[in-house]
């Protein structure tokens, strides 16, 4: 459920810079709900999208993904 | 690849006849960025550099910033099938600096610069770069060195390689300020739209996709080169002035393009029109498809050389393309594996997205239309022959 009227135009994504990527696997096993592993180990978004939503249940998994990845590859951010 | 040779509709101004800028060179007033961006919003040009995006709205990404931003002209053209960019610069490189010194001086630009592939034979835009601010940059790289973040990249001192684009270039870009990165053949069309006005410009093309676009044909043609063709032309007689030899199929955007099959050569190039064979007028590559070769010959080393051209940063891509290189050449060889277009559908779908650029997606679609189009030849070579070759040897 929406939290307030923002969460409901506005989305929270997972943005994935793929230059820093090295398939540690640490946020694939965090988020379950959002990622999982492709044939060579790299996070793949379940959604297909390139920047997946993250539902709001998953959202302080997310902020541990973000800080627990080695080369910080993640971040987090607000759209419309 | 022999120099142009058709001539352009009699009656419209030619983006590569040099005596037009001569003969009418009528720069009158300098258009404030306000004028500029009311006349681009008319016009509805649109990038000829691949992607399409509406030029205004590229410009205004920019516009909106306060810091006095750098403007780059891209004409690095890594991709194999197109030369468009190189006949401009060197047929008429006036007509790509007035364009890209008059959006200079719209958005009081801080640095304006040319970046052409070091292997550009630029005695003509040398002579025509004197007296000019604008700077050339001459760079290194292969197929997605021109990809703007790439350009970026390597102008502050970088390796050619796209780089992630959480902070675009529009914001963090040349010397770490707004960058605007427009194709050499958009400055070009920027320039004369400045000049004559965006009705003139709307005056060929369609509705939806107005302008003209330069175009480089090769494949199956007695006379490959580059013509001018106005947006909205029927792929046949876009391709004609060329004299295509029984052609196939139509690869149109280059390798990461679409297919158009022969019997639907009647197709418009234009936006709306190629938009259902997953194509687009992209860059302008138009590579013929003849009845002795086969498709998936040439498909094959596509891939093969789309995976080598990766920039080895992004794992997906590493991995994957030469994965899907492997099994397209399986294919194409006539291995009776019955899973193989499964099994290659699902990896192309797996690319998809991604990388810091769209060199996955591309090559996804390219193999995508492929698989597509020669549906029939695919199952042929399942079965263990291609018509092709054994037509070839009868």
């Amino acid at each position: 459920m929406p939290r307030s009227a923002a969460d409901t135009i506005m989305s929270t994504r997972l943005h994935i810079d793929w230059t820093r990527c090295d398939g540690h696997g640490s946020c694939v096993e965090l988020l379950p709900d959002v990622l999982t592993t492709d044939d060579f180990g790299f996070p793949m978004p379940l959604s297909h999208d390139k920047e997946p939503v993250i539902p709001v249940r998953s959202r302080v998994a997310a902020g541990h993904a973000v800080r627990s990845c080695p080369v910080m590859a993640l971040k987090i951010f607000r759209k419309v | 690849m022999t120099s142009p040779t058709a001539p352009m509709a009699a009656g419209v101004r030619g983006l590569l006849d040099p005596d037009d800028d001569r003969a009418d060179p009528g720069i009158g007033r300098q258009l404030s960025l306000p004028e500029l961006l009311e006349a681009l919003d008319r016009s509805g040009l649109t990038g000829r550099g691949g992607a399409g995006f509406p030029t205004s709205v590229k410009v205004r990404a920019v516009a909106g910033d306060r810091r006095r931003p750098v403007i780059v002209g891209n004409a690095m053209e890594g991709e194999p099938l197109s030369f468009k960019d190189a006949v401009l610069l060197t047929r008429n490189p006036t007509a790509v600096l007035d364009g890209l010194e008059t959006l200079g001086r719209a958005m009081r630009c801080r640095r304006a610069i040319l970046a052409v592939h070091e292997d550009l034979e630029a005695s003509s835009l040398t002579a025509a770069l004197r007296g000019r601010r604008t700077e050339l940059a001459r760079l290194t790289g292969g197929f997605v060195a021109g990809q703007e973040s790439a350009v970026v990249a390597q102008l502050n001192g970088g390796p050619p390689k796209p780089r992630d684009q959480f902070r675009r270039v529009t914001e963090y870009g040349v010397d770490g300020r707004p960058t605007l990165v427009l194709n050499a053949e958009t400055l070009a069309h920027l320039g004369r739209i400045a000049r004559h006005g965006p009705a003139w410009f709307r005056s060929t093309g369609t509705a939806d996709d107005p302008g003209t676009s330069l175009v480089t044909i090769s494949g199956a043609v007695h006379r490959p080169g580059v013509i001018e063709t106005p947006r909205g032309t029927r792929l046949l007689d876009a391709i004609a002035p060329a004299l295509p030899i029984d052609p196939v199929a139509v690869l149109v955007g280059g390798y990461h393009g679409a297919w158009v099959p022969a019997a639907d050569l009647e197709v418009r190039l234009s936006k709306s029109a190629l938009a259902p064979y997953g194509a687009s007028v992209g860059a302008g590559v138009l590579h013929v498809l003849g009845a002795d070769a086969c498709p998936l010959e040439i498909a094959a080393r596509v891939v093969d050389y789309l995976a080598t051209e990766s920039a080895r940063q992004c794992g997906p891509c590493v991995n994957g393309l030469p994965h899907l290189a492997t099994a397209v050449r399986r294919l194409a060889s006539g291995v009776r594996d019955d899973s193989l277009p499964l099994e290659i559908d699902r990896m192309a779908h797996m690319v998809s997205g991604r990388g810091a650029c769209a060199h996955p997606d591309g090559t996804a679609r390219f193999i995508g239309s492929t698989l597509t189009v020669f549906h029939s030849h695919v199952q042929d070579h399942l079965g263990g022959r291609c018509p092709v070759r054994r037509q070839t040897r009868s």
